[in-house]
């Protein structure tokens, strides 16, 4: 059959498309962007009517996939790891509620942090949450899996995590496409009081939960995708989660492993082959990208049993993701000599494209904050936060979507002043608005400067919710008209910009600087296209 | 067959696009792939790498193993010595000799070629320039394709095809430009290895 050269995330969102699913939710978040930004190109998933737009934050976009799986419906809602902190409430609590049309939750994890601010593990949260949880070792799994995700989740009432990393969410590869699904019908939960949790329907709700936990145990006993691999060598015996199992047999070229192996790629755990290694193995090996997760419940608290190696022993790198050559080291092969990186490369970290009108805010506010000095810019999560490097070095913060306005207000009310914030325009309508509420509420003495570029640049130039709504929000809730000031961030008026930035520097309360000037990258994008459509016009 | 190929660039100077130019050649004569690319932050003018695995069997890791490519493309002279640490005994380094400077303490570019002409296998071209002289200095990541298909196991004609569907969406000129590319590298990799 014919295979689609996919990335992990693209054949995710093409198994969407195929197993029926009626809508995608989504926030935009490295590594995890490109699943629903495949699904709003495609033309079938045009034809075939399918949801697909950018939410104001995960929490929203999961709320959404909920409520599609109310109506009957399949729902696929897509998260960076950090994201699903957002969306963490909807998350557990929905694992209470159930499903009613299919519901995955895709979370892509980011171990190494290359685009992120922590690299915490999302099988974590579906343990705490008590779902079944999916975690393919390459594309054609990744694809397989949401169609799988989906039967689970319809079949047995609950949502499911399917965790990818950044690797796998990156990397492509060939996959072959299964039949297509229609879509579900509309249909309204059998139970009219399945999504009330309140106390006495959620006691009932959550017992369901925890006598469901068998079925998701057989279920993984009996999954495809988790396989006892027998071995000779008793020696060891391994257990290799996800992607790591792809490391695994990369130090195989026959793909013979001397070791009985476990490769699991559904959680919960599966008990019986892993029982099986363990009373079969006088040690066992953990391959696991991201926490040692597998790796803590096997060893216990007291750690008497047999030995465990992995991630807490110092047999893997603790933290980072996992290489062919990690894995290889484990396995006690010798690793080839290498070559050193020559001292003279210089590191190139990424910077503020040539152009970025964040350039210019940074210089005018590092000029205006001159006669306060150092240390008061509370910063917060997009292309902007780059401003923490040289040659602008703007901003003291950056700690998750939307704690620059808070985090600035609570150094406020300790006495600090001026207490700035630096916020982009996404950010600000993702997690940015209450924040500013507070403020205006409690007479903060803050000044905001958000930072319109009219898009979400980080990740791609997507829509922002934000877009044209900023002034009105402001003054919505509540900050002094007087004081939402409007600048354009452009060399030639750097010297008004800053008088501004000065003014309301100076001023005791909540005043809101909004630095607007499109990004370049999509204001160059949109030029190229508007030639173009001007030279096809012509033609 | 088996070629392990590291791309290494500057985000934004094209690294992709060779690698979709091999992808769809390999693709076309029907070997396994894998592609490991780099998105997010570092294509804001950072440095970026491509772990492109071509194989005539199953693959296994998304990654290239330390110590064991066959070769490290790269579009940009210091970024060519970034991945030195991927390449096997045996690899080559196929790269542009033309800095992309947008870092202060960018080191000297002589030193930089000095480094790279240490290597036993090596192909330093100036790509920029041959680019601009087939009509475009934007196909200069073709050019240094071009420069390394020689040592790509995939017929030439395949990656000239791969080049036509490729760009044939964005016109002709650009075929023609970006087939001119290729060729241009080759003929300078070949004249090179018979020295």
């Amino acid at each position: 059959m014919h295979k689609l050269l996919l990335l992990g995330d693209e054949a995710i969102a093409q198994a969407g498309i195929d197993a029926g699913m009626s809508g995608i939710f989504a926030y935009p978040g490295t590594p995890s962007t490109e699943i629903t930004e495949y699904v709003r190109a495609s033309k079938e998933a045009k034809s075939k009517g399918i949801t697909a737009n950018w939410a104001a934050n995960e929490k929203t976009a999961a709320e959404q996939a909920l409520g599609m799986s109310y109506a009957g419906k399949r729902a696929m809602t897509c998260m960076k790891h950090v994201g699903l902190n957002v969306a963490a409430d909807v998350f557990l609590n929905a694992a209470i509620t159930g499903a009613n049309g299919g519901l995955i939750f895709v979370v892509a994890d980011d171990p190494s942090m290359h685009s992120s601010q922590n690299e915490q593990d999302s099988r974590v949260y579906g343990k705490f949450a008590m779902v079944p949880i999916l975690e393919p070792s390459n594309q054609q799994e990744a694809y397989d899996m949401v169609h799988e995700g989906f039967d689970i989740s319809e079949r047995l009432q609950v949502p499911v995590m399917l965790r990818i990393t950044t690797r796998l969410a990156h990397s492509r590869a060939g996959v072959v496409r299964k039949n297509e699904r229609p879509q579900n019908q509309f249909k309204l939960p059998e139970d009219l009081r399945q999504f009330i949790l309140l106390p006495a329907i959620a006691r009932k709700r959550y017992q369901l939960l925890l006598d469901n936990q068998p079925k998701f145990q057989k279920l993984s006993e009996e999954s495809e995708f988790n396989q006892f691999i027998p071995g000779d060598d008793h020696s060891m015996g391994i257990i290799a989660c996800g992607l790591a199992f792809n490391y695994l047999m990369e130090n195989y070229p026959d793909r013979k492993v001397p070791y009985p192996v476990v490769k699991v790629s559904q959680y919960p755990l599966p008990k019986q082959h892993i029982e099986r290694l363990y009373n079969t193995c006088d040690k066992i090996l953990v391959l696991e990208e991201g926490y040692p997760v597998v790796e803590e419940m096997l060893q216990g608290f007291l750690n008497h049993g047999k030995e465990i190696k992995g991630r807490l022993d110092g047999t893997l790198p603790r933290t980072g993701e996992l290489n062919p050559n990690h894995v290889g080291k484990a396995l006690g092969f010798p690793q080839p000599e290498i070559a050193d990186i020559p001292a003279l490369v210089a590191r190139r970290p990424p910077s503020l494209c040539k152009g970025c009108p964040h350039a210019d805010s940074f210089i005018g506010l590092n000029e205006a904050l001159e006669e306060y000095g150092r240390g008061r810019v509370f910063s917060d999560i997009g292309c902007y936060t780059l401003s923490a490097l040289p040659p602008y070095q703007s901003i003291n913060t950056c700690v998750d979507m939307g704690a620059s306005i808070t985090m600035a207000k609570g150094a406020a009310d300790a006495g600090m002043h001026p207490a700035v914030a630096v916020i982009g325009d996404s950010t600000f309508t993702h997690s940015g608005i209450t924040g500013l509420l507070d403020a205006v509420n409690d007479k903060s003495n803050i000044t905001v400067i958000i930072l319109d570029n009219a898009t979400t640049g980080m990740t791609g130039g997507q829509p922002s919710s934000a877009f044209e709504k900023i002034d009105d929000i402001c003054k919505g809730i509540g900050v002094d008209e007087s004081h939402i000031r409007v600048i354009k961030p452009l060399r030639k008026q750097h010297e008004e910009n800053t008088r501004i930035l000065k003014e309301e520097l100076a001023y005791e309360g909540v005043s809101v600087i909004i630095a607007r000037r499109e990004c370049i990258v999509t204001l160059n994008k949109r030029m190229r296209q508007k030639f173009k459509d001007k030279q096809k016009s012509t033609t | 067959m088996k070629n392990d190929i590291i791309l290494a660039g500057v985000g934004g100077q094209g690294i992709l696009s060779i690698a979709a130019i091999i992808g769809y050649a390999a693709v076309q004569s029907g070997l396994y792939l894998k592609q490991a690319e780099v998105h997010g932050m570092s294509q804001r003018g950072g440095d970026v790498q491509s772990h492109l695995r071509l194989s005539s069997n199953d693959i296994a890791s998304d990654l290239i193993p330390e110590g064991k490519a066959d070769m490290i493309i790269s579009v940009e002279p210091m970024e060519s010595l970034r991945y030195l640490p991927f390449l096997g005994p045996e690899g080559w380094l196929i790269t542009n000799t033309e800095p992309f400077v947008n870092i202060p303490d960018y080191p000297d570019k002589e030193d930089v070629l000095q480094e790279i002409r240490k290597l036993p296998r090596h192909v330093a071209l100036n790509a920029d320039t041959i680019a601009d002289d087939v009509g475009s200095k934007k196909a200069a990541n073709v050019v240094i394709l071009g420069a390394a298909s020689p040592f790509i196991d995939i017929p030439f004609e395949k990656l000239e095809d791969a080049v036509r569907f490729l760009f044939g969406k964005k016109g002709e000129d650009l075929v023609d430009i970006n087939l001119k590319a290729l060729r241009a590298g080759r003929d300078v990799a070949k004249k090179d290895a018979q020295k």
